[in-house]
């Protein structure tokens, strides 16, 4: 889509913004109904009879309408642009995600390199949030984010560069075109261990339970977006859904072929939703089973366990990429 | 919550210390529990605990209302666990007054004390692992499990007196209220029922890694502390002690029934949590016997006994104990001849409970606090009276 001219282009950016924000809204109730279904309840029901269809909007409207409360003894400018700064990258990853061939708003030939760039600036907004808040809570899971953040990072941005390796390419539509054969998740090996290594790096990069320690509701009562309320804690929470529904997508898109697949190619960006979805529910179905570790055990996984095992796969997927000549592109 | 406007006290040297708030509005306090955590970095380097936000007067209500009045207000020192709150009182007053109280009143006394303990450890699991996975994570999903549990033993207890909560199912001299037809199979298939559940939670979270490295090892409450705290309940059973009051000193007739006291000598959260979980199939165990055993006969010494005068106790004091799901329950009653009693004391199991976190808490991570806040299983109402 390089080619095209800026208008055009521009039109593309916002509808894909449009489509993510309501994809978005209707995630979290995809998650709450899905919560409900483990938990024997029966979820969000009576805004929009028979399932709760309205239930995101009616929660996006009581939102909007909630006092926005600024603590006065918090950093009024830091605290206030705060969400912008968290939304802003969480909603720029997906400006490299092709949807089909030949549609997203921009297929970089960097696009992996692109979208694990952007979606670790997610962190500033985070720390400014939990530094502008002036509380204590808030302060604590600031430390923790930035801990976690960057001991995650590392694993996660290895563990994608294995399928970057296998594709020899780091555009995304390569990547997706060099999965035409087989998805590199049944790449003997190599594939399923890089998956299994992505989830769990993906879990931690999007603060999910069982490694959501920067909100840890139960100790640090709502972490970094205590003091949040009204649009800026919708935007935040905005921000953290579209973080995960991205990772979602690009675990699809590395692993599962993006809308590679046997069928016809119309079927091609929906095969790919629904992929996306299965990643998100998987991560989901984690999320509602397990419980919160502790901040130095998640260090010790990460520095101990994923970045060790990260490193010797992206070296035997390099062995591999060698001994089988050619990388692909 | 209310820290928000003090200024963080946190320097560049590396010495400083962080004072956390903890309390008494908090998610995990359990209630209205305050600890004033002094953190270094994530590491808790000193506790203060401060109670006393559900204090209601309830010694003092106890003089001021007849025997035949306060067993229904006893249930509100311990509301997760009214029936034996209940239960300690009017044993003192039958103790003071040397009543006595026909067998079936004791089979019946038995079979809520443990259904009642049942209900009460149900809500223990749930809030714990809500304290550790969160309200929006794994937590939430055991702590719904529970509750739906719970549920069914509420209804148990709704059948049998009417109220779901607060009971007033005992009266000095008997309970109040005999079993309804076709309760008994009801409560058979409810434990049938809860031993399937059980193993249920057993295999979600003994399987499950990151519940075992949240649990052992955090919290060690050694032998030597549990005994010089004076801790009980499953705390102390937890850290190698074989204490319980139904063995110690048997009342209402558990002399009569076969089960096991669990003790395991690690002494940390896991070891309480194989405790609890142990009581739970010891307490169907115990149900089952009572209700196998069920003598006929009256269900009161002194039935009809139901205006408020008309229970007196001759002069004199006594102390009786009963082994509440947190431990310990014991009630103090001095009785000046009259239709009221002139002094009560309680002893709560979560009060000297709850004393030993400023000697474990330290050197922990924060979220390690509500993990072992969570293990002692306080109940405020308890603590505070």
């Amino acid at each position: 889509m390089t080619s095209s001219p800026v208008v055009w282009q521009a039109i593309e950016a916002f509808v894909v913004l449009n489509a993510l924000l309501v994809l978005v809204a209707y995630v979290t109730l995809l998650e709450r109904k899905f919560a409900a279904r483990m938990q024997s309840r029966i979820g969000p029901y009576y805004v929009g009879r028979p399932h709760g269809w309205l239930q995101p909007i009616a929660d996006a409207l009581k939102l909007m309408l909630k006092e926005d409360v600024v603590p006065t003894a918090s950093d009024r400018g830091v605290y206030n642009l705060a969400p912008i700064v968290f939304l802003v990258p969480c909603l720029l990853i997906f400006a490299t995600i092709p949807f089909a061939p030949e549609l997203g708003v921009a297929d970089l030939n960097i696009g992996v390199l692109f979208f694990l760039a952007v979606s670790s600036l997610e962190i500033v907004g985070l720390f400014m949030g939990g530094w502008g808040s002036n509380n204590k809570y808030a302060l604590l899971s600031a430390m923790r984010a930035v801990n976690q953040i960057i001991s995650y990072g590392l694993p996660f941005i290895f563990v994608a560069l294995v399928p970057v390796l296998l594709a020899g390419s780091l555009q995304m539509s390569a990547i997706v075109a060099a999965q035409q054969g087989l998805w590199f998740v049944a790449y003997p090996g190599l594939g399923q261990l890089a998956f299994v290594l992505f989830l769990v790096a993906a879990l931690a990069a999007e603060n999910r339970v069982p490694f959501d320690i920067l909100e840890a509701e139960s100790e640090l009562v709502a972490g970094f977006r205590v003091e949040y309320s009204g649009m800026k804690f919708a935007l935040i929470q905005l921000g953290e859904y579209a973080h995960m529904l991205g990772t979602s997508f690009l675990g699809a898109l590395l692993f599962l072929g993006g809308w590679s697949g046997p069928w016809p190619a119309w079927f091609g960006p929906i095969a790919f939703l629904l992929k996306a979805v299965g990643i998100f529910l998987l991560v989901t179905w984690v999320r509602w089973s397990f419980v919160r570790i502790r901040v130095d055990q998640i260090l010790a996984i990460s520095w101990k366990l994923l970045l060790p095992a990260s490193l010797v796969l992206l070296l035997a997927t390099g062995f591999v990429v060698a001994l089988r000549g050619a990388g692909g592109a | 919550m209310n820290t928000q406007t003090q200024v963080v006290e946190l320097g560049y040297g590396g010495n400083e210390r962080l004072m956390l708030n903890m309390g008494p509005q908090h998610p995990s306090s359990h209630g209205v529990f305050r600890m004033i955590l002094t953190l270094a970095g994530e590491t808790v380097v000193a506790v203060d605990a401060v109670i006393g936000y559900l204090h209601r007067c309830h010694e003092k209500l106890g003089e001021t209302l007849t025997y035949a009045q306060y067993p229904s207000i006893a249930s509100k020192t311990d509301y997760v666990a009214a029936m034996t709150a209940e239960l300690a009182y009017v044993s003192a007053v039958e103790r003071v007054g040397k009543i006595e109280v026909p067998k079936r009143a004791q089979y019946l006394r038995v079979i809520a004390a443990e259904l009642q303990r049942i209900a009460s450890h149900c809500l223990w699991l749930g809030t714990w692992c809500l304290d550790m996975g969160g309200a929006i994570g794994g937590g939430s999903t055991v702590f719904l499990y529970c509750m739906r549990e719970r549920e069914m033993i509420l209804d148990r207890f709704e059948e049998l007196t009417g109220a779901r909560l607060l009971y007033g199912f005992h009266q000095v001299g008997g309970t109040r209220y005999d079993v309804p037809a076709g309760w008994d199979t009801k409560v058979r298939a409810t434990g049938d029922f809860m031993e399937k559940r059980i193993d249920e939670y057993e295999a979600m979270l003994e399987g499950n890694a990151f519940f075992l490295v949240r649990t052992q090892g955090v919290g060690v409450i050694s032998r030597e502390l549990a005994q010089e705290v004076g801790v009980v309940g499953p705390l102390i059973r937890g850290s190698g002690v074989n204490y319980d009051v139904r063995r110690a000193e048997p009342y209402s007739s558990y002399r009569d029934f076969d089960f096991r006291v669990p003790v395991e000598t690690a002494g940390d959260c896991y070891a309480r949590y194989r405790v609890r979980m142990v009581e739970f199939r010891e307490s169907i165990r115990i149900i089952r016997q009572a209700l196998d055993g069920l003598p006929d006969g009256p269900i009161s010494s002194r039935p009809g006994v139901k205006s408020v005068g008309q229970v007196r106790v001759p002069k004199g004091e006594g102390y009786a104990r009963v082994e509440g799901p947190r431990g310990e329950v014991g009630c103090y009653l001095v009785s000046d001849g009259g239709p009221k009693p002139y002094r009560l004391k309680w002893r709560g199991a979560s009060f000297t409970n709850l004393a030993v976190l400023p000697h474990i808490i330290p050197g922990h991570k924060v979220a390690d606090v509500v993990a072992i806040m969570g293990s002692v299983d306080p109940v405020f109402g308890e603590v505070d009276r």
